[in-house]
């Protein structure tokens, strides 16, 4: 196992794991190391690194990925309700079905590129919401969204001989979920992720995945056909969807419509360009920030922004209040939206091109630069 | 059978009219430089918050307390009084009652300043970049727009009044001779119709038969030799682009009293008119214009409870399932050229 990995690789697998696995600890300080919030930051960061397979090596920008998440959630709530409350059956059952899934909107929407590509892989999405919210409402459940309820039939269980008191709740093996439990879990599936995607895009099929971003027409002159390439990634970044969505019902065994729509789609396409599209700790990085962010703004109201700005004089703070006011909270949104144009007109290659930018600026003023590859969600 | 079938054609044709109009915009931005723009269906949405900043404007009013009357509870009475209504007299009161199709007037030069500030702003920056790129920057525009207008308005839709003399319905069946009452109408439906017909038209006249608009088609045809002309072609599409706002919001203040607008309705409609322009043919504006009369009528046959029997769920899926199915079978759409976009 000589060639195994290169060291690069390796620390960069390594630094990634304990910064993932310390996340309780380092983000104390920031208000952000409860375990709710840490499992979003691994679920989508999930979900990201996925998105980032298909459209960070191959250049095929999906407006809709939120399908195979809420495809995933569904099923995870189904194998919950029809076989037993184990995580473990209710993954494999998510990832196979949205692996299905995304095989067959994948196979008929690659026969399109660019723009017409985006509008397909909308078109289904949107399809799977519409459906989900009226016909499929027997599967769905419609706006109430799907949940486990003591009647449920779970054969397996069942067949165990185990009996249930109370609210059913997922379980591992036996062992409840709740709090760091759950973390733990999803953590773990963010590292082996991680470490899935590390390998795909050091691989051979990796760089054909490239090179479909790069020139897609030279490679089918050489006489490669690209395309069951670039259906396999589609594929296999439409399982991390599902396996997301199936960690968020596992966490929280709730799946809703609303988790298909085009907008959350959007939001995946956000974070994997906050962080850096292409790289592969971009995405997670630039997953993070938005959900720290939206937890930590929208909790923001008037009277901590007084408190905040009480050092002006009385007019100037009432001023700021008001003004900052319309960036927190509700508004949120708002400071999202500016941030990705921002982003997009003057830092195209995301949170990973600053680094990148500041470190060789370092470089270059001839001090040794040690700074680490995390950032800090900080700005 | 035939009253059924052409009440519903008629249903479709004020639904159509909006998405011909957006995407109308949408393919002139396109077609003229060569952007994809997520944020058009914001543009429609400003529109449509035109007419209801305009009305909130009209309707400012004056309170006094009279103590001399008592209202029903036995509290002094207060009269309201608009501000136009006192400054104008009848006239103001005319205005009010008309406020949405008079806000068109404010709207022409509000999104004419918008779409060439967002053009000279941004957008200019992009025609080089990558067409992921540009879906990108003015999706976070699209975004931008839609909370500013959530914290100016607040995340409520405001329904607008349509003028009283405009709301009943007419009876089309017996204009043409059928029995009456069986095919009527509602009249502002008929007018969005043909105010969008006119527009429509404008906007096709304004393109074939002025010198502004044969120097745009050229340079729609080959940019670069209208440039070494001697044409500035930039300033030209620059203005092209104030256009299709302008259409896109009076497309918005008109249909206000069909639906009460709320910020993320330019998101609504946009996803629809993506499709409704991808169906057309990419660059193709009477291909924009005809699939968007297609869709919206096909969208009100496949809601009528016949058609739902047979598919359920059609209705909610029946614009995307066109689009599918033309993208897949014909990828050009209806109208369009060969080539475009097609790398």
């Amino acid at each position: 196992m000589a060639n195994f990995m290169s060291r690069n690789d390796l620390f960069l697998f390594l630094g990634f794991t304990i910064v993932v696995l310390a996340m309780p600890i380092w983000l104390a300080p920031f208000g952000a190391g409860y375990p709710d919030l840490l499992q979003r930051f691994m679920i989508y960061g999930i979900f990201a690194v996925g998105f980032n397979i298909l459209f960070g090596l191959t250049g095929y920008l999906s407006f809709g990925h939120a399908a195979f998440f809420g495809v995933g959630s569904y099923a995870a709530v189904w194998s919950f309700k029809l076989l037993t409350l184990d995580a473990i059956p209710a993954m494999i059952f998510a990832v196979v079905i949205s692996g299905l899934f995304a095989l067959i909107i994948g196979f008929l929407s690659l026969r399109r590129s660019g723009i017409y590509f985006s509008i397909l892989t909308l078109a289904f999405a949107q399809m799977s919401y519409n459906l989900a919210y009226s016909v499929l409402t027997p599967i769905t459940n419609g706006e109430t969204g799907l949940q486990l309820t003591l009647s449920d039939a779970r054969v397996l269980d069942a067949a165990m001989g185990q009996t249930l008191v109370g609210q059913p709740v997922p379980t591992l093996l036996g062992q409840q979920l709740s709090g760091y439990a759950g973390f733990y879990l999803c953590a773990g599936f963010l590292i082996l992720s991680f470490f899935i995607a590390q390998r795909v895009s050091g691989s051979p099929f990796g760089m054909m995945l490239k090179s479909i971003k790069s020139n897609q027409t030279r490679m089918q002159f050489t006489g490669f056909n690209t395309r069951p390439y670039a259906l396999s990634a589609f594929v296999i970044s439409g399982m991390y969807a599902g396996l997301a969505g199936a960690l968020l019902a596992v966490t929280d065994p709730l799946a809703g419509a609303e988790r298909m729509q085009w907008t959350a789609s959007g939001e995946v396409v956000l974070m994997t360009i906050l962080g850096g599209v292409g790289t592969l700790v971009g995405p997670v990085i630039g997953a993070w920030l938005i959900k720290y962010f939206e937890n930590i703004l929208s909790a923001l109201n008037d009277q901590i922004l007084a408190n905040f700005w009480s050092f002006l004089p009385e007019g100037a703070a009432d001023l700021m209040v008001q003004v900052t006011g319309k960036f927190v909270g509700d508004g949120w949104f708002l400071t999202l939206g500016l941030v990705f144009v921002l982003v997009v007109v003057f830092l195209p290659g995301g949170v990973m091109e600053g680094v990148r930018r500041i470190a060789a600026t370092l470089k270059r003023s001839g001090t040794p630069d040690s700074k680490s590859r995390q950032t800090q969600p900080a700005e | 059978m035939f009253e059924v079938i052409f009440l519903q054609f008629l249903n479709g044709l004020d639904k159509g009219a909006a998405y011909a109009l957006i995407a109308l915009g949408l393919t002139l931005v396109f077609g003229t430089l060569g952007v994809v723009n997520f944020a058009h269906g914001a543009l429609f949405m400003l529109g449509a918050f035109c007419a209801v900043m305009f009305r909130q404007f009209l309707t400012l009013e004056t309170v006094t307390i009279d103590p001399t009357q008592l209202s029903p509870w036995g509290a002094p009475l207060e009269i309201r009084e608009p501000l136009v209504q006192a400054w104008f007299g009848d006239f103001g009161a005319i205005l009010v009652n008309y406020s949405v199709p008079a806000s068109i007037l404010i709207t022409i030069p509000i999104m004419l300043l918008i779409g060439i500030a967002l053009e000279r702003g941004i957008i200019k920056h992009f025609y080089k970049r990558p067409h992921a790129e540009q879906i990108l920057v003015t999706f976070g525009l699209a975004i931008v727009a839609q909370e500013v207008i959530k914290s100016i308005f607040g995340p409520n839709p405001i329904p607008q009044p349509m003028p009283t003399d405009l709301r009943g319905a007419a009876d089309i069946g017996a204009w043409l001779g059928m029995q009456a009452n069986v095919i009527t109408y509602p009249l502002w439906r008929m007018i969005y119709f043909l105010f969008s017909a006119v527009v429509i038209g404008g906007v096709f006249a304004f393109l074939q038969f002025t010198t502004f608009g044969m120097v745009v088609r050229a340079g729609m045809a080959d940019r670069e030799t209208v440039g070494l002309l001697g044409i500035n072609i930039d300033r030209r599409f620059t203005i092209m682009f104030g256009l299709a706002s302008v259409v896109a919001g009076m497309a918005g203040v008109m249909y206000t009293p069909l639906l009460p607008p709320n910020y993320h309705l330019g998101m609504d409609f946009l996803v629809l008119s993506f499709v409704v322009v991808v169906v057309g043919g990419m660059g193709s504006l009477p291909g924009a214009v005809a699939a968007g009369f297609l869709l919206g009528i096909l969208q009100s046959f496949a809601s009528m409870t016949q058609i739902k029997a047979f598919f359920p769920g059609i209705d909610q899926i029946i614009i995307y399932l066109v689009a599918v199915i033309i993208l897949l079978v014909r990828p050009r759409g209806l109208l369009g050229r060969r080539g475009v976009m097609e790398s």
